[in-house]
């Protein structure tokens, strides 16, 4: 295990200066998540429009550097996409995460697949892949509109 | 007292984390184990396991008398009146459960008050939200200053009428504060009003002595105490076990059973139903003969000596944060660093060895209290030296490097 391997300097970056960051205007579509087991709080806006597109993807949370990269990222590659790639592009991190192999979208630019491959390297840290995952998984429940919280130990 | 004989008892330090050795900084969570408790363990479920009190083979009755043993070394660590009064839990929480639901059952009504601090774990508070849900109690909290002390003063003003029992730790474990139980007790006494102290970090860092305290209700934690998981205390004046309802029911705890009716065991067996941590319970008592072997004083002596040395290293790096600066403190210190969330400071200090823990520490309130979200703490044990503390510290510079902060 190489720390730089997890602390990228993407990472280091977006996790010191998050994009879309903050309450967008105009959201429809909202889902808080939590890690009760250090803390963790993340609060997903979103803005579909009539097409289901993500139109707005903006963040309000506490976390640590894992969390906030990768939170920062998710609004960063999501945005602007459709509600089938934006759901593609989420399986494909969280199964990347998992172990698996690397998030192949074609809705997803060479820079992009940069970023999101630069959180490939919390998987060799179990007890962090939680800080990495809860956005993504709170982005989901946004999307479909569960109403309901998400939390990393349910 | 030489600290490397203490450390060389303790089997794991000769394991290596990530390539480094050990530098275990994560006793408040959990202390680790010296080689007699781990060997007890082995010897007892090789060669005299047998469960208690439930036959009369010679097994059995080796292992009733040695489980006893331990309830009388446990009486003698804190000072307790006699044996009755020391019942085994799975854990402090288990204690503490076990006072809150059958206090509460007998003596909490409606609008009833439970008076707990900002400090508390947990497991010093849920329970008692237990009775706000069920019986309609209030719970207020005493606040603490920005030191980390308790204000006893405004401690006093929030104890009325309606006070009905008082939860206090003996010892944060955030802060380290070491919390003037005693006199506490004596405000509390004055007005008729018991009080259960949450004993979990204090028992291995500092005397207990029940009968001074005269407190009415103890809880430790023994895998903080150099001793095995699975086995808690609860210490509580025999008045009170004989007054209050059983807890958990089932074998053991009863004296006779019939269709119409069920009379229950004396105490201590009253509150201990079920097969118990028979092969822990016993083990315990390595754990207490360990620490007496050291001494308490020499215990605490170096403990305050480390705690001192690291407050001060700590200090000396200025992007260094500490939680708290309480008048009496415990080797239990908090902190943040500048520009590194705790998360990560745990997860690049682990990668030099040194564990420490990350997050809220099962205190949420009193992270609320102090306007952060988490924090890093490095608590010691009997363990512990001071090149531990230099290793520490050159494990956060590396945080600072690896973050690219100047």
């Amino acid at each position: 295990m190489d720390l730089k391997e997890l602390y990228q300097d993407i990472i280091l970056e977006h996790g010191k200066s998050p994009r879309n960051f903050g309450k967008c205007k105009n959201y429809n579509h909202q889902a808080r998540g939590h890690n009760p087991l250090c803390g963790d709080q993340v609060h997903v806006y979103l803005k579909l429009d009539k097409e289901k597109k993500v139109e707005q993807l903006t963040f309000e949370g506490s976390g640590c550097a894992i969390s906030i990269a990768s939170t920062s990222i998710m609004t960063e590659l999501v945005k602007g996409k459709s509600f089938k790639a934006s759901m593609e592009i989420i399986d494909g991190f969280l199964n990347m995460i998992k172990g698996g192999s690397e998030v192949k979208s074609n809705d997803l630019t060479e820079d992009q697949k940069i970023k999101i491959m630069s959180l490939s390297g919390v998987k060799q840290y179990p007890m962090r892949i939680k800080c990495a995952t809860l956005s993504w998984h709170t982005l989901i429940s946004a999307m479909e509109n569960k109403d309901k919280d998400v939390n990393t130990e349910i | 007292m030489n600290i490397d004989n203490i450390k060389s008892q303790f089997p794991i330090f000769s394991k290596k984390i990530n390539g480094k050795s050990l530098v275990y900084l994560d006793s408040s969570n959990s202390s680790q184990k010296p080689m007699c408790v781990i060997n007890r363990l082995d010897t007892f479920y090789k060669s005299e396991f047998s469960n208690i009190g439930r036959s009369i083979h010679s097994l059995s009755v080796n292992a009733t008398n040695k489980f006893d043993e331990t309830r009388m070394s446990v009486k003698k660590f804190i000072n307790a009146g006699s044996k009755e009064e020391i019942i085994f839990t799975k854990n402090a929480t288990e204690s503490i459960n076990l006072i809150a639901s059958t206090f509460g059952q007998q003596n909490i009504k409606s609008g009833d008050e439970i008076l707990i601090t900002e400090l508390e774990h947990h497991s010093n508070y849920v329970p008692w939200h237990y009775l706000r849900e069920s019986k309609g109690a209030v719970i207020k909290f005493a606040p603490i200053n920005e030191d980390g002390d308790i204000i006893i003063s405004e401690f006093e003003k929030l104890i009325t009428p309606k006070t009905k029992i008082i939860a206090v730790t003996h010892l944060s474990n955030v802060t380290g504060t070491i919390v003037p139980v005693k006199e506490i007790i004596n405000i509390a006494h004055k007005k008729n009003i018991p009080v259960l102290v949450d004993g979990c970090q204090s028992a291995p860092h500092i005397k207990i002595d029940v009968k001074d305290l005269d407190c009415d209700f103890y809880a430790i934690s023994c895998h903080k105490v150099y001793g095995p998981t699975g086995v808690g205390i609860l210490y509580a004046k025999k008045d009170w076990l004989e007054k209050l309802p059983p807890y958990i029911g089932g074998g053991g705890m009863i004296s006779e059973v019939t269709k119409e009716k069920v009379s229950y065991a004396q105490l201590p067996e009253k509150y201990e139903a079920g097969t118990m941590p028979t092969a822990e319970v016993v083990a315990f008592n390595e754990s207490i003969k360990f620490m007496e072997s050291i001494g308490i004083e020499n215990l605490i002596n170096h403990e305050k000596k480390l705690t001192n040395y690291a407050l001060e290293k700590l200090r000396s790096i200025n992007s260094v944060q500490l939680v708290g600066n309480p008048k009496n403190k415990a080797g239990v210190i908090s902190f943040t660093i500048k520009g590194v969330h705790p998360h990560d400071i745990a997860t690049i200090l682990d990668e030099d060895g040194v564990a420490i823990r990350a997050g809220h520490h099962c205190c949420q309130i009193l992270h609320k209290k102090l306007n952060l979200p988490a924090t890093a703490r490095a608590s010691f044990g009997i363990y512990n030296t001071k090149d531990d503390i230099d290793i520490l510290c050159e494990a956060i510079e590396n945080c600072r490097k690896v973050f690219n902060l100047k």
